[in-house]
């Protein structure tokens, strides 16, 4: 008789169990089915808004990478080729040359290349790129704002929470598709 | 969907270019030189391809997982799987994306109609669910990376008391309730932010939290595993799902000889030894107690709720709009004199400032109502664990309860019945 109830006992607790388990699956499916109703075929990444980014050093800093993710990059087509660049020369350079203490660039890497009078191509070597802004601010307030940053995917470790996109004081840093990880900087159309 | 978004994006890009100071100083020169443009390089992410290849690779290390546990019955074979899993999802994948962090993802893909979530995070959130429904906890076994990383130094591991192991655990319902309420106001995924392990897996990381993992790591030389059990958010999902699988993790499919020897070698106290009989005068005790708990519990559920309201100034400010209206207010009311780089930020856009303020207010309204839900939970919580305590079940041999077992394997190979269905043939030894 007890080994009866016993069974029945272990019975009762195995249907319960099995329904339980099928509301859970089935609320599962639920969550899955929003979620895909909510996706996107390709993964999101980080990237940088530059008309929002306000180049104030964090990324230098915040990345999670020691030499950060983001780098700056050169829209060349916006890009002046002013001699007197306020992106690659202090505001009060002791002398317009190539002098680490002129430059606004921490890291010297800003590589600046003579085209033809008076001209001058500013092109950046990624690898010393540290992602500071500083030359992004110069170019910004006296120049035409070629000079921009963005999150450079050969690098980015692609985190689900960005850190740098945490302490961005613009909310500059969006979830960009895969497909188009890049906001580039171009021409404007009009003048 | 996709097309929409697109046409919607470059209406946007188009749309901020003329609202922004479209500022060209210094016209572009026309070059006579025959000077060509260098066109900036977009260097591309990681393959969509390998996301869907990392779902199939979870997916493999769970059946196998599954297979190791459940039927080969292997310790050392379970420990080899963990090792692969903190190579490919830890050290190689850098431990992002992980099943425990996209709770918050798909949290926010519910809560925000905006924010689009890849399918792959979905299958990796809801995969090892799944897994754990039928099989147990293989993914704490051997999938996880943070168990993985952990599971290498449990060297001494020693006996913590119930009472302390089922009160550190509030700490991970706490973890995953606040993992919620920011993922779900849209205010920082807080679990990703404080994963102590992840740094390692970088090899680069804020010096924190690489101390705080570090420190983790030697508590858990002699506290085994001591996230998984008392913060990991993801765990209390898997162990309340653990509880009705179809098919239990066994310590031997043979008869119990009660040697105790498993009880040993359990690091994560997770072996339920069999119950004495109850005395008959404790039965009334237990029932008084039931009587009064089961009343308490409302007062236990308001309570939580309204003292984690008190908190939920606290956590608006969590929320960076939330936090830049409060500077904005201050700068205005003359608390301060100077700006930050957020404030001037703001003010650089010529946004309204009442417009920051009532988009705060909102996101202060939201956390106030979450703050109530995730009191009321804690201290449902808190009750039920109450509850728990005061039922007693009867158990005839030592099994490894549902809920904590981490599938690891350890009492296999210290089980004696083990050993001996071991030396027999096959076709008696297998069920």
């Amino acid at each position: 008789m007890a080994q009866n109830d016993s069974e029945k006992e272990i019975d009762r607790r195995d249907f319960l169990k099995t329904g339980l388990r099928g509301a859970c699956l089935a609320g599962l499916a639920g969550v899955t089915a929003v979620g895909l109703g909510r996706a996107g075929g390709t993964d999101m990444v980080w990237q940088i808004d530059p008309e929002v980014c306000v180049a104030c050093g964090n990324c230098a800093t915040h990345c999670v990478l020691e030499v950060s993710a983001v780098k700056c990059v050169h829209a060349f087509a916006i890009c002046g080729y002013c001699d007197l660049c306020s992106g690659y020369l202090n505001t009060n350079p002791r002398a317009l040359d190539s002098g680490a203490e002129n430059e606004q660039c921490p890291t010297g890497a800003i590589k600046r290349k003579f085209v033809e009078d008076p001209y001058y191509q500013y092109a950046i070597d990624e690898l010393l790129c540290i992602g500071c802004g500083k030359c992004v601010k110069g170019c910004n307030a006296f120049g035409n704002g070629s000079l921009y940053l963005q999150v450079r995917h050969d690098r980015c470790l692609n985190c689900n929470e960005c850190s740098i996109a945490a302490a961005c004081p613009s909310g500059a840093f969006k979830r960009v598709p895969a497909s188009c990880p890049y906001l580039i900087k171009q021409k404007a159309s009009h003048g | 969907m996709m097309r929409r978004r697109l046409i919607l994006s470059i209406f946007f890009v188009l749309f901020g270019r003329l609202a922004a100071p479209a500022v060209e100083r210094f016209p572009p020169p026309e070059f006579e030189s025959g000077y060509q443009l260098p066109s900036p390089t977009t260097p591309p992410p990681r393959a969509d391809l390998f996301e869907y290849i990392d779902v199939a690779v979870l997916f493999l290390a769970l059946a196998a997982a599954t297979w190791l546990v459940h039927k080969k019955r292997s310790r050392s074979l379970i420990f080899a799987l963990m090792l692969f899993s903190l190579a490919y999802f830890g050290f190689y994948r850098k431990g992002c994306i992980c099943p425990v962090g996209a709770i918050q993802n798909v949290v926010l893909a519910i809560f925000d109609s905006t924010y689009t979530v890849p399918v792959t995070v979905i299958l990796v959130l809801v995969l090892p669910l799944v897994f754990t429904l039928f099989f147990g906890r293989v993914f704490c076994a051997a999938v996880c990376p943070l168990g993985a990383i952990q599971d290498l130094f449990v060297l001494r591991p020693v006996a913590i008391p119930d009472w302390l192991e089922s009160s550190l655990r509030l700490f991970a319902y706490l973890y995953l309730g606040f993992g919620v309420l920011f993922a779900a106001t849209g205010s920082a995924f807080v679990i990703c932010r404080y994963d102590p392990f992840v740094a390692f897996f970088r090899m680069s990381g804020s010096f924190n939290m690489i101390v705080v993992g570090i420190c983790m790591l030697i508590i858990g030389i002699f506290v085994a595993r001591p996230y998984c059990r008392f913060l990991c958010p993801y765990g209390v999902i898997l162990r309340q799902l653990s509880r009705i699988s179809k098919w239990r993790v066994t310590i031997t499919p043979d008869e119990c000889i009660r040697c105790r020897l498993c009880e040993d070698a359990c690091p994560f106290g997770a072996i339920r030894a069999p119950t004495a009989e109850w005395a008959a005068e404790d039965y009334s005790i237990g029932r008084g107690r039931l009587a009064i708990l089961l009343a308490a519990l409302p007062l236990l559920i308001l309570l939580g709720g309204w003292s984690s309201s008190r908190a939920s100034g606290w956590m608006a400010r969590v929320h960076s709009t939330v936090r830049l209206a409060d500077r904005i207010y201050l700068e205005e009311t003359g608390g301060v004199s100077d700006t930050t780089d957020a404030s001037a930020a703001f003010r650089a856009t010529g946004r309204q400032i009442k417009d920051l303020y009532a988009e705060a207010g909102g996101i202060e309204d939201k956390v106030g109502t979450g703050s109530w839900i995730l009191g009321c939970f804690m201290g449902l919580l808190v009750g039920l664990k109450l509850i728990a305590h005061s039922i007693r079940r009867t158990r005839t041999d030592y099994k490894a309860d549902r809920a904590s077992c981490l599938a690891c394997g350890r009492c296999f190979e210290y089980c004696p019945r083990e050993h001996l269905r071991r030396q027999k043939p096959d076709t008696e030894g297998q069920d």
